[in-house]
């Protein structure tokens, strides 16, 4: 086995984003997306982000492939600054970089078949011979499976959410791209189903080489798929590391909050009654200095006075705290 | 227990036309749940089982047909009339919904949801209600409860909408308190403290609760016991501890198998479960899991399995060969 971190360190990262700012209009108010963040993916590699609703997680999914301008800061991809580009340049860009959204239903159109959904792509990257786009969408719905013959024809509303979300991977993959953000894509799922989708993602990523970025507020869900995990709080990262030592190790407070909060399938495991710890603050008006201190047990005034830098604690594992728990 | 349960659900079955004919929502259950007790029905989508709690509340769709007896309290919840429905509702029987976005009003203050629940089972005075309120707001943890009175929902996050939604649910000490995914639309750390204010209000109050969901990590240190849901029946029935031990039913094995484990290491493929469940408007002739069932043989496609005890006499399962485990579950 490869350790991602070492591959991390030795090759150039297919995904770069540098110190990266969105904000928000709303009502005359500034909202605080995204508030400098900094990370890495290597090729090949799956990198989870988790964190809560309003922590900036999608913000941060959509600005990476452009579909939300930032503020400040870069998102380089394969050496390319993706934040300076501008039209066609960015649309051929795109055909190597694609998204999966949490809702597998609302992200298709329902009065389109689903061979034409499929197509689509392709047909707005410039393949021009509707045989070879057949060709590859059969062959992209068959990876996926679905069987080409029995779905091409029919509309999104006759089939069930795990499959809604078969036919949005096999769009994302049809122009076999190397890089996929995938929000929150089981979220929406059956514990069954989910399930399938996992090992299905799983399964395309080492048949197509992928590299991806998974979103989603579940740990369980991203530790099963991701080989780093990188921590999100109102706009910032908390702590990365690799998937195992982060949950076995937690660095961060608000990591070991996340971590004690899953519920766990064993009657013996009484769920902790110490969760006492209130809600996220408002984006709008984040605390100054560390962002979490509201909330964390170990705040005191320098957590208030200064906002803490994301550095190493342990090979490859950085946490953003002044009193980290390792 | 002893007596006469508080809630005894009896051979309940719910057919609901659709263009496609007669589909069967919920097939021939049988529950009971006794004063104080918390029950966990745990399911996937289109299991049946919120439409099981509709038939507890009589909330079913019009065109639905019913049959078999709810009882509650010693009352027959299927034959009571409109009025004194009206009046157990809410008043002995309280439900908390998934989205507290759709079960507030989004035009009335907290305030007055809340005032107008105490005034009409209570018969409380607008100023008695409105010191109760605030104090049920602050029991349910939410802060500066006087100035909230005057918010409207949309003023407040989903943590805290869905606190309104209890402090309105508790209110006149229901005897049953029937909680559908309370928490799927919550944050982890949020449906932490959402599933802990339940159960500290449902002990204190001694009051019985229902929790509805689809993940058996939920129910698992919060009930007495759980019936699990496939296809519109009760496919297992145990006590909690019981249940988790030594699951019966292959489909409760496979359920709690595809979980993500925290403690397995990334890129471990998970056990899903192959298929999905049957089209309820094509009833399939044996076991509804059959098709889907890795231990599946001819007679289990053929003839349906009744619920029965299998483990104990407190452990009901449905199912032909009823999985054999002797201690914890390793999946």
């Amino acid at each position: 086995m490869i350790e991602p971190a070492a591959r991390s360190a030795s090759a150039e990262p297919l995904l770069a984003v540098e110190n990266l700012v969105v904000e928000y209009g709303i009502g005359g108010k500034t909202i605080h997306a995204v508030s400098g963040v900094s990370l890495e993916i290597a090729r090949g590699e799956t990198l989870g982000l988790v964190g809560e609703s309003g922590c900036g997680k999608s913000t941060l999914g959509r600005a990476i492939l452009q579909l939300r301008r930032a503020v400040s800061g870069r998102v380089l991809f394969d050496g390319e600054d993706l934040s300076a580009m501008h039209g066609e340049e960015l649309r051929r860009m795109r055909r190597r970089v694609q998204l999966i959204f949490q809702d597998p239903i609302a992200s298709l159109n329902p009065r389109r078949r689903i061979g034409d959904i499929v197509a689509e792509p392709l047909l707005i990257a410039g393949t021009t011979d509707p045989k070879k786009r057949q060709e590859l969408v059969c062959e992209t719905l068959s990876a996926v499976g679905l069987d080409p013959a029995l779905v091409m024809g029919r509309l999104p509303h006759e089939f069930s959410g795990g499959q809604c979300q078969r036919i949005s991977i096999a769009r994302a993959l049809v122009l076999n791209p190397e890089f996929i953000v995938c929000d929150e894509p089981v979220s929406a799922l059956d514990v069954s189903i989910r399930a399938q989708i996992l090992n299905l993602l799983e399964e395309m990523k080492a048949r197509f080489g992928l590299t991806l970025l998974f979103i989603a507020h579940d740990l369980a869900v991203v530790k099963a798929v991701s080989d780093r995990v990188a921590v999100m709080y109102l706009g910032r990262l908390c702590e990365v590391g690799p998937s195992e030592q982060v949950f076995a190790r937690p660095a961060h407070p608000y990591t070991a909050l996340l971590i004690e909060a899953i519920p766990v399938p064993d009657p013996d495991v009484r769920p902790a009654e110490t969760i006492r710890v209130g809600e996220p603050p408002s984006p709008i008006a984040p605390p100054s200095g560390c962002r979490f201190r509201t909330r964390c047990p170990r705040a005191d005034q320098l957590c208030s006075d200064e906002v803490p830098k994301l550095r190493a604690v342990a090979p490859n594992q950085s946490v953003a705290c002044h009193h980290p728990l390792t | 227990m002893s007596g006469a349960p508080l809630l005894s659900v009896e051979d309940v079955a719910v057919d609901l036309p659709t263009p496609r004919g007669p589909l069967r929502a919920v097939d021939r259950v049988d529950l009971t749940l006794g004063a104080g007790r918390t029950l966990g029905i745990v399911g996937e989508s289109g299991c049946g089982k919120t439409m099981l709690s509709r038939v507890i509340l009589q909330l079913l769709p019009k065109k639905a047909k019913l049959s078999g007896r709810v009882m509650f309290d010693g009352e027959d919840l299927a034959r009571i009339d409109r009025e004194r429905l009206r009046k157990l509702r809410g008043r002995s029987l309280a439900v908390v919904f998934q989205d507290p976005m759709t079960s507030l009003n989004p035009v009335l203050t907290i305030g007055t949801q809340l005032i107008e629940t105490l005034q009409e089972h209570l018969e409380f005075d607008a100023a008695t209600a409105r010191t109760r309120s605030a104090e049920l707001l602050a029991a349910v943890g939410i802060p500066a409860p006087e100035q909230r009175l005057a918010q409207y929902p949309h003023q407040l996050s989903g943590g805290m909408r869905q606190r309104v939604a209890i402090a309105i649910a508790l209110s006149c000490e229901p005897k049953l308190l029937i909680a559908d995914e309370p928490t799927t639309a919550l944050d982890v750390t949020i449906q932490a403290q959402i599933l802990d204010l339940l159960a500290r209000e449902q002990r204190r109050r001694h009051m019985a609760m229902i929790l509805i969901t689809h993940d058996l990590g939920v129910v698992a240190g919060r009930t007495d016991e759980v019936a699990v849901m496939y296809a519109g029946r009760v496919v297992e029935r145990a006590p909690t501890p019981s249940l988790f031990r030594a699951m019966q039913m292959p489909y409760t094995e496979a359920l709690l198998a595809a979980i993500p484990k925290l403690d397995a290491a990334p890129h471990t493929p998970l056990p899903a479960i192959s298929g999905r469940p049957p089209d309820p408007t094509r009833p399939i002739k044996g076991c509804s899991f059959s098709p889907r069932c890795r231990y599946a043989v001819a007679r289990c496609h053929q003839e349906k399995p009744a619920l029965t005890a299998s483990r104990s006499a407190d452990h009901h399962s449905a199912c032909f060969h009823p999985i054999q485990m002797t201690a914890g579950v390793d999946a």
